[in-house]
């Protein structure tokens, strides 16, 4: 077992560094690819905070969906391969609820402030 | 030093030049860079732009149309009246300049976010979406017989190219495997017209003024094909910077950009616009993958590449907006 502070609490301490302490000390082009790199870090915290309960319920509701097991990558390939082949589509019972909810559980890591995300976000 | 060489350039064609001043790079890949420099004469100077494969950089990725039909295309809509700049020169292998060319430079602004937010473009926005249309209509309408020679492309070539992609990185993801499905049962076929199409019809290649659009630029994904392409293209979510209730470009509606379209005589396809906005979404989405790719294998090891890469899911969610839409 890893000691404390986790990961994402580092990651969140040296991102607000970076933003309070760093950030008004630069300009130009390196001002900006420090605002990617915040962004990048704020990512990682999200998702080390999140990803766990996202990955849980997604191979959940995957299993449930294909009727069988396996790691979550395993079940993603077996999924695309199922729509790709016809043999799943928007009118099989769960698979847009799954979509939406699984892209929901992206975004919210990838761009919570993406102007779609909002809008759907309003919706449940 | 680059200056030195586009002296010797200039003072050659243009008359009353005596050189360049203020040479500045501003955006350069491997193979293809823009400059902008001023060309001096006595009675005033030139804003100038150069574009231009360096010298070792002639071979052009398999999409693109090539800086010499580039420099054509981009004559060919400033003469039949495309906002467009003026090309100034092509450039010849003994000016040791590498290919390309030199435009005239064009003041106004190509970032979407000053566009769609500051003040000074708050008259323009909502002229743009029907200006654009009749641009689109008039570069659809470009003589088929002073074309170049450029890739003819269709619904179903592009939705192939973009499977292979897609399949190469070998990371399922069914949102997109969705919309690969539903895009070979909406393949529309052949247009009724094949024509010119930009290729890349959107902020960041648009000029905009306080007065509204001032130049198309460039023409690298120009080709033939289906002219809905380039009305699609302008409308996918990914280009309206949070203002998704805009469809074209965050500043303006669908039925703008159409009406400016059929205002010179050609007609719009609504239902080949959709089915192009959802290829475009989803070419997006695979090119963000492909970003992640070269952030991983090189060769651009740079954080901005692999930010972009979490971009793909903004794609997905737009793709299930536009498939599978919730109440």
């Amino acid at each position: 077992m890893q000691d404390e502070p986790t990961p994402n609490e580092l990651t969140k301490a040296v991102a607000e560094f970076l933003r309070n302490d760093i950030a008004p000390l630069i300009s130009g082009h390196n001002a900006f690819k420090l605002r990617v790199a915040i962004n990048a870090l704020d990512l990682a915290t999200r998702q080390l905070t999140r990803a766990q309960a996202g990955d849980q319920a997604e191979s959940a509701r995957l299993a449930q969906l294909l009727g069988r097991e396996g790691s979550l990558l395993e079940l993603n390939q077996v999924l695309a391969e199922r729509i790709a082949s016809g043999e799943v589509d928007l009118e099989t019972p769960g698979l847009a609820d799954h979509l939406w909810q699984t892209t929901m559980d992206k975004l919210a890591v990838d761009q919570p402030n993406y102007g779609s995300y909002k809008r759907e976000l309003g919706k449940t | 030093m680059i200056e030195a060489e586009l002296s010797r350039c200039v003072v050659a064609w243009c008359p009353g030049a005596t050189g360049v001043t203020g040479a500045a790079k501003l955006s350069g890949g491997a193979s293809q860079e823009t400059w902008s420099f001023d060309i001096v004469r006595p009675e005033g100077t030139i804003g100038a732009i150069l574009r231009r494969a360096p010298k070792g950089y002639g071979a052009a990725p398999s999409r693109a149309a090539g800086l010499e039909n580039e420099a054509i295309l981009m004559r060919l809509a400033y003469e039949a009246g495309v906002p467009s700049p003026r090309v100034l020169h092509v450039l010849r292998p003994e000016e040791a300049l590498g290919t390309g060319f030199i435009m005239a430079r064009v003041e106004g602004e190509t970032i979407a976010r000053k566009i769609l937010r500051d003040t000074q473009y708050a008259a323009a926005r909502p002229l743009l979406a029907h200006q654009l249309g009749a641009i689109a209509a008039a570069i659809h309408g470009l003589p088929r017989d002073k074309w170049p020679v450029l890739r003819e492309m269709n619904a179903t070539r592009e939705l192939a190219e973009i499977e292979r992609e897609y399949r190469s990185f070998n990371w399922p993801r069914p949102v997109f495997e969705l919309t690969l499905r539903w895009l070979r049962d909406h393949d529309p076929g052949r247009p009724d017209a094949v024509t010119l199409v930009h290729g890349d019809f959107r902020h960041g290649n648009l000029i905009i003024g306080s007065d509204g659009v001032r130049a198309v630029l460039d023409w690298e994904l120009a080709h033939t094909g289906d002219p809905m392409e380039d009305l699609g293209w302008i409308c996918v979510n990914s280009w309206r910077f949070g203002e998704i209730d805009k469809p074209v470009g965050g500043f303006g509606a669908r039925e703008d950009l159409f009406a400016g379209y059929e205002s010179t005589g050609r007609k719009v396809d609504p239902a080949r616009v959709m089915f192009w906005e959802v290829m475009g979404t989803l070419r997006w989405g695979v090119m963000c993958c492909g970003m992640m790719q070269r952030f991983r294998l090189g060769p651009d090891h740079s954080m901005e590449r692999a930010m972009i890469g979490r971009r793909a899911s903004e794609t997905e969610i737009d793709l299930l907006r536009l498939l599978a839409p919730r109440a």
